[in-house]
């Protein structure tokens, strides 16, 4: 920045603008902050003083009610996720393989159909997605819930394979080919070794979607096998006996501490899945 | 001799070589056949039908639908969707527009800002919806936090007014979601050439002019990319609303997602409910098919 309007002005709105940063910042932190602090807070605390007031003591007791309270629902939620999420990433780079290496006639309009599914508002399938579990013997359990996530987490899979391995050069494929590799050694053995941001963004989009998701937890699950979700928002909209917001924080922070904590670790994957689903039709 | 030998033994393998592609597909061609388009098909069915808690085919024709329009919940949810939907589009443009230019002027610490502003799309809109009501809470939220602050007559219950609780769920979604087009933006930025910028500083255009008439104009792509994204949010909306306010003051705050939930699954409307997802779709439909259109002609041409 050589400039020949001065260095003052020049200064003046680099201020304002570190300024407006500092101030985004703060706004999108503080609900955080808030929640932190009233989880920490005693109900007399709470009462007394206000948002953003000091705890007068500190006390893990909204904690320790709130595990009482979703610990259970969370265990629920990590038994659908983590199948969920493995699952679906796997057949998503099966399926992203054959789309982009060994196209046949119809797989075109195959992604095409696909594709609609990343917009699909799911309510438009709930009603038969439920007698169908019904039918199978999977409504109200964990293991229906995984298999709803993974039909409808194909879309978003399939594409995030598909065009990554559209990328890699067909030459690579077809040597492979002449030396007499088969369908699953090329992918062993060539493309997987070669794919880990891909299956690191694919894992991190399906563990949010999956660890996130309500609708699905509140249509197909009930009582026992209800998601964290599902637990959270049962525990912060019931009406019986005195509110306890020390709890109803806590047990969000716990809801949404496995998301967090993942996307602190690795924000960059989850970046690339969040546009990587966005601009890529 | 030995050709023949080395054909007649490789065929069984090379056919199954052949195959294994499709056969490697088909079952996610099976499902997204059925478990897609099926569904869609029998939702559509049931939505011409009197289904109420089970099932029934008993044909109505249209009768839902009328239904429907009739219903004063169903306007309701219809123009909550329009405000909601259109402020909270366009605000979060602007909010993420906003910061995205301000974060491409070579700030320090860009990466830790970005990190601060991105958080809140990893958590579950249950998860924000919780948070946002206790921020919001008439009596003990920020409506209390500011008169002790000394703001003697400051009042703050839209949680529970019912012509302003919409506006509670769209600043909640803003604070989810502005981050995440800030981030689109932000990659959009980045690939725009910074010679035409700086060419356009040697003419003597001021910064905020050069973003306006030139960078922004071509980033085109990115705002449609980003309006169906958020548009899509929108329609969806349903975690936010029931952690929120469950569509309360009396129907309120009801959005469309949370119309065809309540009435599919707890009010014993399932036609009614069918009918509804079925709308939704054509609203999502509305959007998307001007959107793949313009996608698959962009590709064309390049």
């Amino acid at each position: 920045m050589t400039s020949i309007v001065g260095k003052f002005p020049i200064s003046l709105s680099r201020l304002a603008i570190y300024a407006t940063l500092l101030a985004a910042c703060a706004v999108y932190l503080i609900p955080l902050l808030i929640m932190l602090l009233t989880s920490f807070k005693s109900p007399d605390d709470i009462r007394s003083g206000n948002l953003l007031s000091w705890p007068e003591v500190f006390t893990a007791i909204g904690w320790l009610k709130a595990w009482d309270g979703v610990g259970g629902y969370f265990w629920n939620s990590v038994k659908i996720t983590i199948p969920a999420v493995l699952i679906s990433t796997l057949l998503g780079a099966l399926n992203g393989y054959v789309l982009a290496m060994w196209r046949f006639r119809g797989s075109q309009l195959f992604f095409g159909l696909l594709l609609f599914g990343c917009f699909l508002p799911f309510q438009v399938v709930l009603l038969p997605a439920s007698f169908t579990l019904g039918q199978l013997g999977l409504a109200n359990t964990t293991s229906g819930l995984v298999l709803v996530h993974v039909v409808y987490g194909l879309a978003f899979t399939t594409l995030f394979f598909r065009n990554y391995y559209v990328s890699v050069p067909d030459a690579l494929v077809r040597a492979a080919r002449l030396d007499g590799a088969g369908f699953f050694t090329i992918f062993g053995r060539i493309l997987l070794p070669m794919s880990t941001p891909i299956i690191m963004v694919c894992l991190i989009w399906q563990f949010t979607q999956v660890w996130n998701d309500f609708l699905f937890g509140v249509v197909f699950a009930s009582g026992d096998t209800q998601p964290i979700t599902v637990a959270l928002n049962n525990l912060v909209n019931t009406s019986t006996g005195a509110k306890e917001y020390n709890v109803d924080m806590a047990a969000a922070m716990i809801a949404g501490l496995p998301t967090l904590v993942v996307y602190i670790l690795a924000g960059k994957y989850f970046l690339r899945g969040l546009t990587a689903g966005a601009v890529k039709g | 001799m030995s050709s023949t030998v080395v054909f007649t033994k490789a065929s069984p393998l090379d056919a199954l070589q052949r195959w294994l592609p499709k056969l490697v597909l088909a079952p996610s061609m099976l499902i997204v056949l059925l478990g897609f388009y099926g569904y869609i098909l029998w939702t559509f069915l049931l939505s011409f039908t009197s289904s109420r808690f089970m099932p029934s085919y008993q044909w109505v024709g249209l009768q839902q639908y009328e239904r429907l329009l009739d219903n004063d919940r169903w306007w309701v949810a219809s123009k909550n969707l329009m405000v909601f939907g259109g402020l909270f589009i366009s605000i979060s443009l602007v909010v993420g527009v906003l910061l995205a230019v301000l974060l491409d002027q070579r700030i320090r610490r860009e990466g830790f800002i970005r990190t601060i502003l991105l958080y809140p799309m990893a958590l579950s809109m249950i998860v924000t919806g919780t948070a946002w009501k206790w921020l919001l809470n008439p009596g003990l939220g920020i409506d209390k936090m500011l008169r002790d602050w000394g703001w003697e007559g400051f009042r703050f219950d839209w949680l529970v007014d019912p012509d302003r609780v919409v506006y509670c769920l769209v600043i909640a979604a803003v604070w989810q979601a502005s981050g995440f087009v800030m981030a689109l933006f932000l990659a959009g930025l980045r690939g725009v050439d910074q010679s035409i910028i700086r060419a356009a500083q040697v003419d003597g255009a001021s910064l905020p002019n050069i973003y306006l008439r030139i960078v922004l104009p071509s980033l085109g792509p990115v705002f449609f990319s980003a309006l169906m994204i958020l548009s899509h949010i929108a329609i969806k909306s349903f975690d936010l609303v029931a952690s929120m306010t469950a569509g309360g003051p009396g129907y309120a705050s009801d959005l469309p997602a949370m119309f065809m939930y309540a009435h599919t699954f707890t009010r014993g409307q399932m036609g009614l409910g069918a009918a509804s997802a079925i709308l939704m779709l054509g609203a999502v439909l509305a959007i998307l098919v001007p959107y793949l259109y313009s996608e698959l002609r962009g590709k064309r041409h390049d």
